[in-house]
């Protein structure tokens, strides 16, 4: 009963969407608008064959480099930098200003510096993602509890060791909330980098789906994006979930106070 | 008591920091590690910069990027509020509507431009079109955040002394809701100019981002940086209001909330 | 050990000594010699402990009390290398402190704060083991035998969020006890639970001196729980801070909280300790002069 229950939550609003889709598009045919199975059996004719390999595929790959890179760098150099009280009064204005420049405008910038290739996606999937990373980074180890410090002290805990067992973990719950806004910038990026300047990829073919009126096309790619949106927010869930265990733990205890 | 860092006030340190930033870009093309043309020296493109603020067609491209700017997040965090609130105050909904927001909510904006080329083409109403549906899920789920966050016993008072679906709303709800709703439009504010510019960037609708592929395709790099340096003060500045907005609703309603419990 | 050169009696009164005890040289485990300790800030200096020179024996058990804002905070902290002194010096083992020492654990009054939430229990207690690099067979035997001495062998498993505010206490003094330091600092360890708890506490940390021969300071701002405590107590003055007084607990070793608290001597001893700290809290200085004590 119960899971029959969450099942009906689960599933009848979306399928209420669809129904309401199905008999919208299937009177007269609508050139904006494709009818559901029209959209389906596009999507399996487009997406589930060579293009898998050939557009999907290296998006994803770069996508995933990028952010990998932005992450990595972003949570050491934030390290590095929230350390150091003078290193972060040296670079506070400028990585603030970094942080507000819309990441689209170093399409065309890095377009000049490294030129049309695979190289110049991920740097500007690396070079936008960064900064909320490093940012959080930052903020997070800034704001650590001094009594925890002076406790690693006490006890002779320093160097790498404190780093590992005491500053990462405390600083990760504002790491993690810079992951999420890096995730949602890097697919965009991945995206725009692809239309402004390729020959492939996910962002290019649904620019040339459109441009050729080929509107079933456009649709099941903007399907594509969205899933691919959808497993990356469940991916990094799923993470948050298993590395913030303890905070949340810790919030709920506090909450119920 | 501000803090110090070894006697040097900080904003010095970090005025220092720019000197050392520009001084670095400066040297980059002089010494070569980079072509001229492709990264013209900080001087430059400072130079270039403070003349287009003497431009009449600069500061009308800011002003249409802000317009969209504006009118996308006013219509977000309106629309965003409204259903958040309705969706919020019944348990029905929150748990009827989850999954499909939970679906809707990652798909990135970007994946609708195609669409809004077709629609709308190079006008307004395709960066709308963009920043609405990237901003609305910000302000929706702070809202619904807010709306669970409401203390059981205020809304049980509010109830049993025979307050109407409205009164609550704007006596126990709102108060509660209030720094959710700023998080979100903040959160909002930066993410609608990021597609208020790719908009501009990736379709042409005017504004500061189509400038700066005109200065590129055009051969004019000194003219995109110094657009790319505004378009980046743009966001210091929203984000610099935004946070003084938020701040300042806060501590007035702070100690509201404080004169309440005390 | 029972050196009294400078102990004064409780009876004394206007004979106070603006100094501890002291042990001749090589006796005393830790010795505090014309310890200075100022703040600068933007606003001036805030000296908020002028002189304080004192020794502790191996294996005693000394308590350290005085009315709040008395520095003592500051004092634990010098003493733990936690914070560098403005003036004289700390000596542990005849070795001047100048950082954390490895024979030094310091229980802090934040629990809460200074247990790491994204640790077990069990980890908590091991992570300075760890540091240390103690073969893995060691540091579980150590680990275990501390969570059994506090009371905590049930619960390794849990995050110490999971438990009640005493229940984390006995995990820090566990963490404290696994590392076996020679002396174990406790600031106001016990300042933030419930009073039933506290005397379990309190019972707790008689017991683990006596087993394991460790030299405890405790620093607390309770007159009652310095006295049923301590085997000796530093009264400490106002700030900035100098010894109002320091005297030795002659009640019988094995204390109970009924028995213990409703002998004569006790009441004897609060009487004393409070009339101390009420003289300390008038801004009464014993032969106030910083000068006298310096050499």
């Amino acid at each position: 009963m119960k899971t029959l229950k969450f099942i009906g939550y689960l599933l009848t609003l979306p399928v209420i969407l669809l129904l309401w889709w199905w008999v919208a598009t299937s009177g007269e045919p609508n050139f904006f608008v494709p009818t559901p199975a029209k959209l389906a059996e596009t999507f399996v004719n487009t997406w589930i064959s060579e293009r898998l390999f050939t557009d999907v595929l290296p998006s994803v790959t770069r996508l995933a480099l990028g952010v990998l890179a932005a992450i990595v760098l972003g949570i050491a150099l934030g390290l590095a930098v929230g350390l150091n009280r003078t290193l972060r009064a040296l670079t506070e204005p400028v990585f603030e200003f970094f942080r507000a420049l819309p990441p689209p405008v170093l399409v065309p910038v890095l377009m000049l510096l490294v030129g049309i290739n695979d190289g110049m996606k991920i740097a500007v999937i690396i070079s936008g993602c960064i900064w909320p990373v490093l940012l959080n980074t930052i903020e997070g180890v800034r704001s650590i509890d001094p009594v925890q410090n002076e406790t690693s002290r006490s006890y002779g805990i320093s160097g790498f060791n404190q780093i590992r067992y005491q500053i990462l973990p405390a600083a990760t719950p504002t790491i993690m909330a810079g992951v999420r806004q890096c995730l949602s910038i890097g697919l965009i990026l991945m995206v725009i980098s692809e239309m402004f300047a390729s020959s492939s990829g996910l962002g290019f073919s649904i620019v040339q789906f459109q441009r050729s009126f080929a509107v079933p096309e456009m649709w099941s790619g903007i399907v594509v994006l969205g899933l691919i949106g959808v497993a990356l927010s469940f991916i990094f869930q799923w993470c948050e979930r298993r590395v913030l265990r303890w905070y949340h733990g810790l919030k709920e205890v506090e909450h119920a106070v | 008591m501000k803090k110090k860092a070894r006697g040097i006030p900080t904003w010095v340190l970090g005025v220092i920091g720019i000197i050392v930033f520009l001084g670095l870009w400066e040297l980059t093309p002089v010494v070569g590690l980079v072509k001229a043309q492709y990264l013209p020296p900080a001087s430059e493109v400072l130079l270039t910069l403070a003349n287009d603020l003497g431009l009449t067609a600069f500061w009308v491209a800011v002003g249409q990027t802000m317009l969209a700017w504006f009118l996308g997040l006013a219509i977000a965090a309106v629309s965003g509020l409204v259903l958040g609130l309705v969706i919020g105050m019944s348990p029905f909904l929150r748990r009827f509507t989850n999954s499909t927001i939970e679906f809707l909510r990652p798909i990135p904006s970007v994946a609708l431009i195609p669409i809004a080329v077709l629609l709308f083409g190079m006008k307004l109403e395709s960066s709308l079109l963009l920043i609405v549906f990237a901003c609305f899920w910000q302000v929706l789920i702070q809202v619904l955040y807010g709306v669970a966050d409401v203390d059981n016993v205020a809304m049980q008072t509010a109830r049993s002394y025979g307050f109407s679906y409205l009164q609550r709303v704007r006596d126990v709800v709102f108060p509660t809701l209030l720094p959710y709703l700023m998080t979100g439009i903040r959160l909002g504010a930066s993410v609608a100019l990021i597609l208020a510019i790719t908009a501009e960037l990736l379709i042409g609708t005017p504004g500061l981002g189509k400038e700066i592929v005109l200065a590129q395709s055009g051969g004019a790099i000194a003219g995109m940086y110094a657009l790319i340096l505004a378009a980046g003060f743009l966001g210091v500045a929203i984000n610099g209001v935004t946070r003084l907005v938020q701040k300042r609703v806060l501590s007035w309603h702070a100690s509201v909330r404080g004169e309440v419990i005390v | 050990m029972q050196s009294d050169t400078s102990t004064t009696a409780p009876q004394g009164d206007g004979v106070t000594a603006s100094r501890g005890r002291t042990l001749p040289d090589g006796e005393a485990l830790l010795s505090v010699r014309n310890l200075k300790k100022v703040y600068r800030t933007d606003g001036g200096d805030i000296e908020a402990v002028r002189n304080l020179t004192f020794d502790l024996g191996r294996g005693e058990l000394v308590c350290l009390v005085g009315p709040s804002g008395s520095g003592k905070t500051t004092l634990l902290k010098c003493i733990a290398g936690l914070m560098g002194t403005t003036d004289g010096e700390v000596r542990l083992d005849g070795q001047k402190v100048t950082g954390p020492p490895k024979k030094m654990a310091v229980v802090f009054q934040e629990y809460g704060r200074s247990l790491f939430p994204w640790l077990r229990v069990a980890d908590n207690v091991e992570l300075p083991l760890k540091n240390a690099s103690i073969p893995k067979a060691e540091r579980k035997r150590l680990v275990a035998e501390a969570l059994e001495a506090v009371g905590l062998a049930h619960v390794p498993r849990s995050y110490p969020w999971q438990l009640s505010g005493g229940m984390q206490q006995r995990v820090a003094i566990a963490r404290a006890v696994a590392y076996q330091p020679e002396v174990l600092l406790m600031d106001e360890p016990f300042a933030a639970v419930d009073a039933q708890t506290r005397a379990d506490l309190e019972d707790l940390i008689r017991s683990v001196w006596k087993k394991l021969g460790v030299t405890v300071l405790f620093v607390t701002h309770d007159i009652d729980e310095s006295i049923y405590l301590g085997e000796r107590v530093i009264i400490l003055s106002s700030s900035p801070t100098v010894v109002q007084e320091d005297i030795v607990i002659d009640l019988p070793a094995e204390r109970d909280q009924l028995e213990t608290r409703s002998l004569p001597r006790f009441t004897e001893l609060r009487h004393h300790v409070y009339a101390e700290i009420q003289r300390a809290k008038q801004g009464h200085r014993p032969a106030e002069a910083a000068g006298v004590v310096t050499e």
